[in-house]
């Protein structure tokens, strides 16, 4: 018998007893940085100064990964993925993590100017590449004006989703989409929301794209 | 078992040449956008433990035609399959396919060589490719070879390939005649195939199906039938063709009406 | 005058979560931090025979029912939930052992093996032998009246399981402090986990629960964060150091709670006329292997089981059943959804049986002010179900669509339903909730239990104090719930957060305004520093209540409802695409009319993936679809044009005419559209209507 898609297929319900092979750097990441911080710095805003410290984890390779703009290098898992790398090494906790798979678009950032699932990329990968997350492209006192239009418009409720779809939205202005809703609506299939804030998310993109919204499929 | 730190490892290529020469000499994935490789390593049903990063070889992120023959890159990605003209005028369809694989996210990173080499029964651009007797260009180092992609896979997730060969391109001959595609999903958008028709109404049909058998599979016999006869013993020959099965997304009995409808579709939409 | 009531003002919440500033669970990191991994059972029923760590233990920290310092129960209900399997195991995925490791990949490579030795499991709640709770609502005489009436209608109808996919997942942080425990968590209920810590801890220890921003919940972070807050908290005692747990999505699907999936029988008598003389319901939910609040559940179900209809002759009788499969729990809508889901179609059934149009039918019947529901509350002038059904229908031109479409491939159906607000009867007076609000020296601050999950609490409540204090509502700071400041304001579920929390806050914000004796807050805080209003719930005078014969006023109001929805059906691949839906909902007043739009079109959406999409596969008691790809749940694409109306009726009772909202959506959205399904000539009756569903129904 076949078995369409085997990965989804055979880890069900083993999801009980699978091994997830993936470590997420955790004890790997910047030296001195990674192993443990108070939850103020936890809160704190802002990319950790880079160093070219970072001892030499057995199993850890080291990586240069340039991060909104500022380029830090540290050792990480071979096997860490880009999202675990910007959360846990490089500590920007913006960018989320929904489902390890591609399908929530939560950890969406852009590499060189283009949306990707960080969760689906090893960081590794990206050595030399230009990576972007909500963090690089405003902040509380600047934001971009698709956080302003998300703002202005309710474009979220929970907010877990919502840095993800901001990523998606901002890319989504450089790509080629036509003017109807119909149209936000396909390029953004790629970003979930549970709490189903899709009209007031479609909404702010239009708003941001000059496009009266019609609130309508 | 647990698996020590260091044993992922990867390679970098920098060009074809260079890639080969590592395939020849050690066995590893190659892998370039990753959409799915990652599912399988996140989710522990990936043994595969050294791999080859082809992402940066820009010679095969192309889409160009070639004395009539289209030829997609293998690192043509969704993304730029939508976006080319060259597409758009000799192969439709795919532009359908590719634009409902995953979101955007993954259209922007996944690609057609990544898309045959995984080999999902379930791959959306597969049933095109099956459809329209593209032929998949392999190399190894010092060598390459061109099969039908239509003799490409074995079983499931089984190819012809050898460890020491790439997917570096697939051609597509001037399709004449109607293209026609239609994937049935869990949902509008972002969707695992349930059933895929891919055909092609010129002198006779050319139809593909996908997720409804081990592999992308030709309905041959449905093909013949259409050619001589009519649409309802096209259709007895279909039902004798394709033998689908329950799984966690769909039923043995769905699949096969659905199959049967949608080609009845095809061919009177194509009429 | 209001001026921030009414206004769709700029939400508290809305800077941090657009530029990725605020830190859910996941996001934060304490000194010395541990991970934490639970390893579940792989057999749905049996014993554990032995366990054994199959791995180097150096730097682990082991717990197993052995070290629970005092209760191995979750507090609840019914205490019948282990927070660790001592030899039984009653479902898939039950918590045996806890690991906890600096290192999270030494913590997921260890290997602990458990022998079993299996028993016969149960899954099929109508052969369960064990009823958790049975509940029986009865006025007038059933059997009597369906005897004697001139036409009976039978039907059954059958809801699926629905899984929540919060896009955060489960996760807590339990940090040792002061010898105790401090517990950070995406939770719902502050002061529910802090009870549970209790049972499992003991009164020994200093503890608190801290609510961190918290990435959805719709029910589903109601009483499971009770359960993993005692695993960390477990692990973070045994190994003095802070201990996070955060569920990957598959742990999530798998192994925590679900809407409870129901079995309903309707019989119904009927004049030839169409006026209901009598309804026997029967009610069967699937419990799952353990009580948890299945019996509110239940109860909060069959209340709503014969719909916003009038019948003098009513019998619900209900049993919320176990089975060994993981326990069913709170979900958006409390159990009201499946037993409204039963109503409307049944509805459509009586109507198609008495050859009568299904609005004429529903227009007879429909609870009207003064009239009696099934637990015999007389409504007051806010019930709102005929409005809303006739500004449905004019809204959508529902008769003529209706004619139109016939024989199409385009369906239309309706759906009518109401959601009792706060808790069930007696509930709100035995939870006695309480509210704070502090003088500060700019304005003030809500010091309440109830938390953000991305409703607008903060923002919602903000504003009514804001207007009944009349200061700008930007001088309204809303503290983060922390148990050991915050007054205990009760759980945030069942559309109270406004309605009963929100009356509380408004009657602090009017004594304190006359504390202020026409100051400002900075001036008086200025001139006399400081202080702090406390109220309590004040439950109506007229409500009465009688929980053993569940008769009397089971809500202190009602929000009504009626959806439409136009589907699409592709006849060959027998996909059904909503193509719009009209939702017409009166619930009061809206404090802020944008996030009560919100709540409406994210309900619905919510409610279209019940009806269409989300098919939870169950194989030996366990979800075998635990992950985004083969659970689907609505993408922006799969989203129709949602047309929302909202109807003000105001409940005197409510802060500024207010009700509850936040479930109210869920309710109508799935029978709704199975009627626009019926409209295309196929006899559904249960959800999810998956094509491989449709594909075998009948034709009408």
């Amino acid at each position: 018998m076949h078995d369409p898609d085997a990965p989804d297929h055979d880890d069900a319900p083993s999801g009980l007893t699978r091994r997830n092979f993936l470590t997420r750097a955790g004890a790997a990441g910047i030296a001195g940085v990674a192993a443990s911080i108070p939850l103020a710095a936890a809160l704190a805003e802002g990319v950790p100064e880079a160093t070219d410290a970072a001892p030499d984890i057995p199993g850890t390779v080291p990586i240069a990964l340039r991060v909104n703009g500022a380029t830090l290098r540290m050792r990480i898992d071979p096997r860490a993925t880009l999202l675990d790398t910007l959360r846990e090494s490089v500590h920007l906790t913006g960018t989320k993590k929904g489902c390890d798979h591609g399908q929530c678009g939560a950890c969406t950032v852009h590499v060189n100017g283009e949306r990707v699932n960080s969760c689906l990329r090893l960081a590794l990968m990206h050595e030399g590449d230009d990576i972007t997350t909500i963090e690089g492209i405003g902040s509380p006192d600047a934001l971009h004006p698709m956080q302003a239009a998300f703002v202005a418009h309710d474009g979220y409720q929970c907010g877990y989703c919502t840095s993800g779809q901001i990523m998606s939205a901002v890319a989504l202005m450089k790509e080629p989409c036509g003017p109807r809703d119909s149209d936000v609506k396909e390029l953004m299939s790629g970003n979930i929301c549970r709490c189903g804030a899709y009209p007031n998310i479609v909404a702010a993109i239009q708003d941001v794209r000059g496009n009266s919204p019609m609130r309508q499929g | 078992m647990k698996t020590a730190l260091s044993t992922l490892e990867m390679r970098r290529a920098t060009s074809v040449a260079e890639a080969l020469e590592i395939l020849r000499d050690e066995p590893r994935m190659p892998i370039a956008g990753a959409t799915d490789v990652y599912v399988g390593l996140n989710f522990g049903t990936l043994p595969e433990l050294r791999y080859l990063d082809i992402w940066a070889l820009d010679e095969l992120r192309t889409i160009t035609v070639n004395e009539d023959v289209l030829v997609l890159g293998a690192l043509a990605t969704y993304t730029m399959m939508v976006a080319s003209a060259l597409v758009q005028e000799r192969l439709p369809m795919m532009i359908e396919a590719a634009r409902q694989v995953g979101g955007p996210q993954i259209q922007n990173r996944g690609t057609i060589g990544g898309n045959i080499a995984n080999g999902s029964p379930a791959g959306d651009s597969l049933p095109v490719l099956a459809a329209c007797d593209a032929v998949v260009v392999l190399q190894s180092a010092g060598a390459e070879r061109r099969v039908k992609f239509t003799e490409f896979y074995t079983g499931y997730r089984k190819t012809v390939m050898r460890r020491d060969e790439l997917v570096v391109a697939v051609e597509v001959p001037r399709v004449s005649g109607r293209q026609w595609f239609r994937k049935v999903g869990t949902r509008a958008a972002q969707a695992i195939s349930k059933v895929v028709v891919a055909g092609v109404r010129g002198e006779g049909a050319r139809i593909a199906v996908g997720s409804i058998a081990p592999t992308v599979i030709r309905l041959t016999a449905t093909e013949r039938a259409l050619a001589t006869g009519s649409l309802d013993e096209a259709m007895v020959a279909l039902r004798g063709e394709v033998n689908p099965i329950d799984d966690i997304r769909s039923t043995a009995d769905y699949r096969k009406r659905v199959t049967e409808n949608l080609v009845r579709r095809f061919w009177t939409e194509t009429a | 005058m209001t001026t921030a009531v009414g206004q769709s003002v700029s939400r508290k919440d809305g800077i941090g979560k657009a530029t990725g500033a605020t830190k859910y669970a996941d996001d934060l990191h304490f000194p010395g931090m541990l991970f934490g991994r639970t390893i579940r059972s792989t057999i749905p029923c049996g014993r554990v025979k032995s366990i054994r760590m199959d791995f180097d233990t150096s730097g682990f920290t082991i717990v197993d029912y052995r070290d629970i310092p005092h209760r191995n129960v979750v507090a609840l209900i019914d205490e019948d939930q282990p927070y660790l399997v001592e030899t039984e195991v009653r479902h898939m995925a039950e918590a045996i052992v806890l690991l906890a490791h600096e290192d999270r990949e030494k913590l997921l490579g260890a290997n602990v093996v458990i022998e079993y030795e299996e028993a016969e499991p149960v899954f099929d709640p109508e052969r369960s032998p064990h009823s958790f709770k049975d509940i029986t609502i009865e006025k007038g005489d059933v059997e009597d009246a369906l005897a004697s009436a001139e036409i009976v209608v039978e039907g059954t109808y059958r809801t699926g399981h629905q899984e929540h996919v919060y896009i955060e997942t489960n996760g807590v942080i339990a940090v040792p402090e002061h010898g105790g425990i401090a517990l950070y968590g995406s939770l719902q209920c502050p002061f529910y986990a802090y009870k549970a810590l209790r049972s499992v801890l003991g009164n020994d220890h200093p503890l608190r629960v801290i609510q961190t921003e918290t990435g959805g919940g719709f029910g589903g972070k109601e009483e499971y964060p009770s359960m993993i807050a005692g695993h960390a908290a477990l692990l973070a005692v045994k190994s003095g150091r802070p201990v996070k747990i955060i569920y990957d999505r598959v742990e999530d699907m798998v192994a925590t709670t679900k809407r409870h999936p129901s079995i309903v029988r309707h019989r119904t008598g009927l004049t030839r006329e169409g006026r209901l003389v009598a309804m026997d319901v029967d009610v069967i939910l699937d419990g799952g292997a353990y009580s948890t609040l299945s019996a509110v559940v239940l109860s909060r179900g069959c209340i709503h089981a014969a719909g916003p209809y009038r019948c003098d002759n009513v019998k619900i009788f209900g049993r919320a059943m176990f089975t060994n499969t993981p326990p069913n729990g709170a979900f958006r809508g409390f159990g009201a959804p499946q037993t409204e889901f039963a109503m409307e179609v049944h509805m459509e059934r009586i109507a198609e049986q008495l050859g009568m149009d299904s609005l004429t039918l529903r227009e007879m019947n429909a609870l009207r002010p003064g009239d009696m529901t099934a637990t015999s509350q007389v409504l007051k002038q806010d019930a709102s179900a005929l409005e809303c059904l006739q500004e449905a229908v004019r809204r959508t031109d529902y008769r003529r669509k209706r004619e139109e479409l016939k024989g199409t491939n385009r369906g239309i159906g309706l759906a009518l339903f109401y959601h009792g607000a706060g808790f069930t009867g007696a509930g709100e007076q035995r939870l006695a909730s309480k509210a704070r609000l502090d003088l500060t020296a700019t304005g003030a601050r809500i010091m309440v239990a109830s938390t953000e999950i991305g409703q607008g609490t903060r923002t919602m409540h903000a504003q009514i104090v804001s207007d009944a204090l009349g200061v700008p509502y930007e001088t309204i700071e809303v503290a983060q719930p922390d148990t050991s400041v915050v007054a205990d304001s009760g759980p945030t579920v069942a559309s109270r957060t406004c309605m009963v929390v929100g009356k509380i806050l408004e009657r602090c914000a009017l004594e304190m305004k006359e504390r202020l004796e026409g100051m400002t807050p900075a001036q008086y805080h200025a001139k006399h520093g400081a202080f702090s209003i406390v109220k309590e719930h004040i439950q109506p005078e007229w409500m009465r209540w009688d929980d053993d014969n569940y008769q009397g006023d089971a809500y202190a109001t009602y929000a009504w409802g009626c959806d439409v929805a136009e589907v699409e059906i592709d006849r060959d691949t027998y996909e059904v695409r909503p193509v719009k839906v009209t939702a017409v909902q009166e619930f009061g007043r809206p404090i802020h009319p944008a996030l009560a739009m919100g709540q409406i079109e994210g309900g619905t959406v919510q409610g279209l993936g019940y009806a269409l999409l989300e098919h939870v596969v169950m194989k030996n008691g366990a979800m075998a679809n635990p992950t985004l790809t083969n659970y689907t749940i609505p993408t922006t694409l799969d989203t129709p044009e949602l047309d929302i109306v909202m109807l003000e009726n105001h409940y005197d009772g409510g802060p500024f005419g207010a009700k509850g909202l936040g479930e109210l959506p869920m309710d109508g959205p799935a029978p709704a559209v199975v009627n626009a399904i019926r409209h295309l000539g196929l006899d559904l009756r249960d959800i999810p209507a998956i094509p491989e569903t449709l594909i075998a129904c009948a034709s009408l």
